[in-house]
């Protein structure tokens, strides 16, 4: 403005936080957002955990002198010893419990990213394209969704495993499939609610067309409540997939998975609690820091909670 | 005189409202009901009415952010009402919008660098990004902001300085046309003096013609060549600002500015207000013949019966109620 | 003067926030004489809310009162929560800018009006729907028997700012205290409910307290005015006087800065700038560095609210020390 241009600039030199060079770096909302989530001790130690947990799973097996399907002749149905090496003992087949869990717990956690991933992927686009476009375009898309929602899921999956045969692939796929259904519902309405915003309408009146405002204003709108899903989307495939190994459709032996391990750990627990002890601990912890987890962003990217 | 560049014949805007009850049909809620004006370049109209008397809707409609219902919009001698989404789109860039709500018009997920280039990103697209810059450097000092803040985000700004942010945007393509609504109703008043301050540079400077919707006379008074006022999406009266001011006709009008309240204790005494009675009636369902009356100190017979079209009183000077064109004004 | 029915002592209001303490209102100190309007002027974050919503005890978790608030001789401040609500409601009342705030949506109109008074005056639901009826009648309900069997979503904006005003008047409170009342609505029915305060203080002879940003407002209903900035009084006056002859530059350039009907301005004359950040107020004068008058020794001291002439005050150091003298 004229003239006051000088006394503008004044006042903006009493306000410490500008800082020197040109054009500093603002804070963006998601920067707020981990800068709350920062302060949240159960969520960050959870972080932490889970981190460790992901790391162990990765790199431990280089450093376990067991393969986790060889059996080891020496020892069957070890309880967990530190003189022979087996720190969480053996099966019955003599294979390393250590090297089981791991390795479960690996598959485990790719099977979740992995259809997590095609939960977001698919649901993200599904969902702002049927909550932006909006009547009859949505009606439709979401009756889809409704009829998909209908069928048991279980049935689904047993299906495609029934034509295709047991393989891992079709598991992520076929438990994907059917979880972004409701990432799908979640998006919609979240973008009909941001669809009403000024900002949208905004960027309409700046002419942008209806698949450019979805990509700019609509998507990186939608990152809190996507994300905050998907951490819980994230612990419940993980039980999905436990419990379609349990029933006996997921991973095929010799691989395993943290469900398997359990399934099989629970027919003889009462001989060799080691077998079901170790997997299920590991399934607690990461359910359990997945559940702070997701609590924590929550509460960071929503502070009008707190 | 200068050239017209905006002809608005018998505009309507209507919405389908669901009834109340889960079988109840649904009902028809007309926004916008038949207005017509027209507009100068380098002409500002004051667009004032109540809360529900469509006055943000008539500025949505004009741009086709609200589709009209029927009716004619000549922009430039040219029908844009029948025009395809997609050429719709291209004449964005000669009318633009400044919204209420500051913060909110601004997406709070890009820098105000990428919010105020954005109508560049879509016309023209041509651009380096050091040109890109460059505009938007120069756009930002136009409206009073500092450069340096290109890369901050909008929910660090106040409402202040978001609606300047939220004017750049739409000057930056340099438009014929820009639709104000409630630019300045949601900031104080100090504040709210430096924006009007700055669109009047700006229509000055740039030969911007603007309609300017508000609810507030007294800005209206500074701001606006003419004014419409709308009572339940009709205009009951439409005149030159130094008219309406000195010689309101329309008793809704004369009401409207009296009830305006007066920052000077002796003069608020010594108003003679005309207190309305009762509410508005619901757009719903609104009354027969002539909307005001049923609010109306001079409502006749005859006015529950005809709806009242507009008329000139005198050049320039139309109102809609035929017994204050007949008789002339009395205070109720 | 007569005696006062409510007087401020000190009063400062903190909020404990992430990023630090805030002082929303600091040190402010004002008295009220029966039936007397009394107007508060700020922008927002001038603390002009915050002020009484201490006094009612309704300040948000984080915040934190200090100094006195006392009426008719007892410190609200002090009170444990449950004195405090016999007091709140019957002695002292409140009406907010969102009347849909002060009323609970699942609730008959009726209900609402009646409950006050048979907590606070023991009466029967009889004797109590009469005078609920009789209030909604003089706040000028039409048809006052059948709103009262409504819902509070099924009436206009004005209408319920009507029945919050009732609800506040029921059991004839000493002081009301108004927040922005009219802000939320259209202009024709501000007229409508502006009048109604006017009709009221004189039947009811009940002091109010008007908080408005609307210097439009405070002209035709307020007796002496005290005009917030960034937490403080900066001036305080009968309304003639604030209007004709303003003494704080703050005063002086809201004034210049609000649009009016009445006249033809060519432009405003804005205040440059924006309010300070209540976290980081300056060393001296909080409106030094908006003020078209400044001077250095302004950014260093901070002024205190000194008599400037009779009945008025103002904390501006350049204010003439002749004029200080004559009060």
């Amino acid at each position: 403005m004229l003239g006051s241009e000088k006394r503008d600039a004044l006042v903006d030199a009493l306000e410490p936080d500008h800082g020197d060079g040109f054009a500093p770096k603002g804070r963006s909302l998601t920067e707020d957002a981990m800068r709350r989530f920062r302060r949240n001790k159960a969520a960050l130690v959870s972080v932490y955990v889970l981190g460790a947990l992901i790391l162990v799973s990765l790199i431990g097996p280089f450093f376990i002198p067991f393969g986790y399907e060889d059996p080891d002749w020496a020892a069957f149905r070890l309880p967990p010893d530190f003189a022979s090496g087996h720190y969480f003992g053996t099966d019955q087949n003599g294979r390393d419990m250590l090297a089981r869990t791991l390795y479960g717990t690996r598959v485990s956690l790719m099977v979740a990213l992995v259809a997590t991933l095609v939960s977001i992927v698919i649901g993200v686009t599904y969902g702002s394209i049927a909550g932006y476009l909006g009547g009859r375009t949505d009606a439709i898309m979401m009756r889809f969704v409704d009829i998909m929602y209908a069928l048991p899921y279980i049935l689904f999956v047993i299906l495609l495993m029934v034509i295709f045969g047991r393989n891992v692939i079709l598991l992520f796929i076929g438990i994907g499939a059917v979880e972004w259904l409701t990432m799908a519902r979640i998006v919609r309405g979240q973008t009909l609610s941001l669809r009403e915003r000024e900002f949208i309408e905004a960027a309409r009146a700046a002419g942008l067309k209806p698949f450019q405002i979805i990509r700019r204003h609509i998507a990186p709108n939608l990152v809190g409540p996507v994300v905050i899903f998907a951490t819980l989307t994230v612990p419940e495939i993980i039980v999905t997939e436990s419990f379609l190994s349990y029933l006996g459709f997921g991973v095929q032996e010799p691989l395993t998975s943290l469900g398997t391990l359990i399934a099989e750990g629970a027919d003889v627990m009462e001989v060799m609690p080691w077998l079901l002890g170790f997997p299920a601990g590991f399934l607690i912890t990461m359910l359990l820091t997945l559940a702070f987890i997701g609590d924590g962003l929550r509460d960071a990217f929503d502070p009008k909670d707190v | 005189m200068s050239k017209m560049l905006l002809d608005v014949q018998d505009i309507r805007t209507e919405f389908w409202v669901s009834g109340n009850g889960l079988f109840q049909p649904k009902r028809k809620l007309c926004a916008v009901d038949d207005v017509s004006f027209s507009l100068r370049e380098g002409e500002t109209l004051g667009v004032v009415g109540e809360s529900g008397c469509g006055k943000s809707t008539l500025g949505r409609s004009l741009l086709r952010l609200i589709e009209p219902t029927a009716g004619k919009v000549v922009w430039q001698g040219k029908d844009i009402a029948g025009l395809s989404p997609e050429e719709m789109r291209q004449k964005r860039r000669d009318m633009q919008m400044i919204f209420q709500d500051p913060i909110a018009s601004l997406d709070p997920r890009m820098t105000i660098g990428d919010i105020i280039a954005e109508p560049l990103t879509v016309f023209e697209a041509g651009l380096s990004k050091v040109e890109r810059r460059g505009r938007v450097l120069d756009v930002m000092d136009t409206v009073g902001l500092s450069g340096d803040m290109l890369n901050r985000y909008p929910h660090e700004f106040s409402g202040g300085q978001a609606q300047r942010i939220g004017i750049a945007r739409a000057i930056i393509t340099r438009p014929k046309l820009v639709v104000c609504d409630e630019p300045v109703s949601a900031l104080d008043v100090s504040i709210q003096a430096q924006i009007i301050n700055l669109l009047q540079e700006l229509k000055r400077k740039f030969g911007l013609t603007m309609i300017f919707i508000s609810h507030d006379l007294s800005i209206m008074r500074l701001i606006s060549d003419r004014i419409m006022v709308l009572y339940l999406g009709r205009v009951v009266e439409l005149a030159d600002k130094a008219d309406l001011f000195a010689d309101p006709k329309h008793p809704y009008t004369r009401a409207l500015l009296s009830a305006a309240p007066v920052p000077d204790p002796k003069t608020a005494r010594a108003r003679q207000r005309i207190v309305l009675r009762g509410d508005p009636p619901s757009p719903l369902n609104p009354p027969s013949g002539c909307a005001f009356r049923t609010r109306c100190p001079l409502a006749e017979a005859r006015c529950a019966t005809r709806e009242q079209e507009l008329t000139p009183v005198s050049e320039g000077h139309e109102i809609a109620c035929e017994v204050v064109a007949e008789t002339g004004p009395r205070l109720a | 003067m007569t005696e006062n029915i409510f007087k401020s002592e000190n009063l400062t209001v903190r909020f404990d926030t992430p990023d630090g303490e805030v002082q929303a209102v600091s040190g402010l100190n004002l008295t009220i004489a029966p039936g007397e309007t009394v107007a508060i002027v700020g922008e927002s974050g001038s603390g002009k809310s915050q002020t009484f919503l201490s006094v009612m005890g309704l300040l948000a978790k984080n915040g934190k009162a200090s100094g006195k608030a006392i009426l008719e001789g007892r410190d609200l401040l002090t009170m444990r929560p449950r004195e405090l609500d016999v007091y709140r409601g019957r002695d002292i009342s409140m009406v907010f800018q969102d009347p849909m705030t002060g009323l609970n949506p699942s609730l008959k109109i009726s209900r609402q009006l009646t409950e006050t008074l048979e907590v606070h005056q023991g009466c029967t639901r009889q004797e109590a729907d009469a005078k609920a009826l009789a209030m909604l009648e003089a706040v000028g309900i039409p048809d006052p028997k059948s709103r009262f069997r409504m819902y509070p979503h099924e009436l206009s904006g004005g209408m319920r700012q009507r029945v919050m005003i009732a609800m506040a008047l029921l059991c004839e409170p000493k002081l009301l205290i108004a927040d922005e009342p009219t802000t939320a609505l259209d202009v024709t029915i501000q007229a409508q409910i502006l009048e109604l305060f006017a009709q009221l203080k004189d039947r009811f002879n009940t002091a109010l307290v008007l908080i408005t940003h609307d210097l439009g407002v405070v002209a035709g209903l307020a007796d002496r005015v005290f005009v917030m900035y960034a937490g403080r009084v900066v001036e305080e006056a009968p309304v003639d006087d604030l209007f004709e002859d303003p003494k704080h530059p703050y005063t002086k350039a809201l004034l210049a800065s609000t649009p009016r009907i009445d006249t033809d301005l060519e432009s405003l004359e804005p205040i440059p700038g924006r309010p300070p950040n209540l976290q980081r107020l300056p060393k001296g004068c909080a409106f030094a560095a908006r003020c078209a008058f400044a001077e250095a020794q302004c950014r260093e001291i901070k002024p205190a609210l000194n008599p400037v002439a009779d009945r008025r005050t103002c904390a501006c150091l350049l204010v003439p020390t002749e004029e200080r003298a004559s009060a």
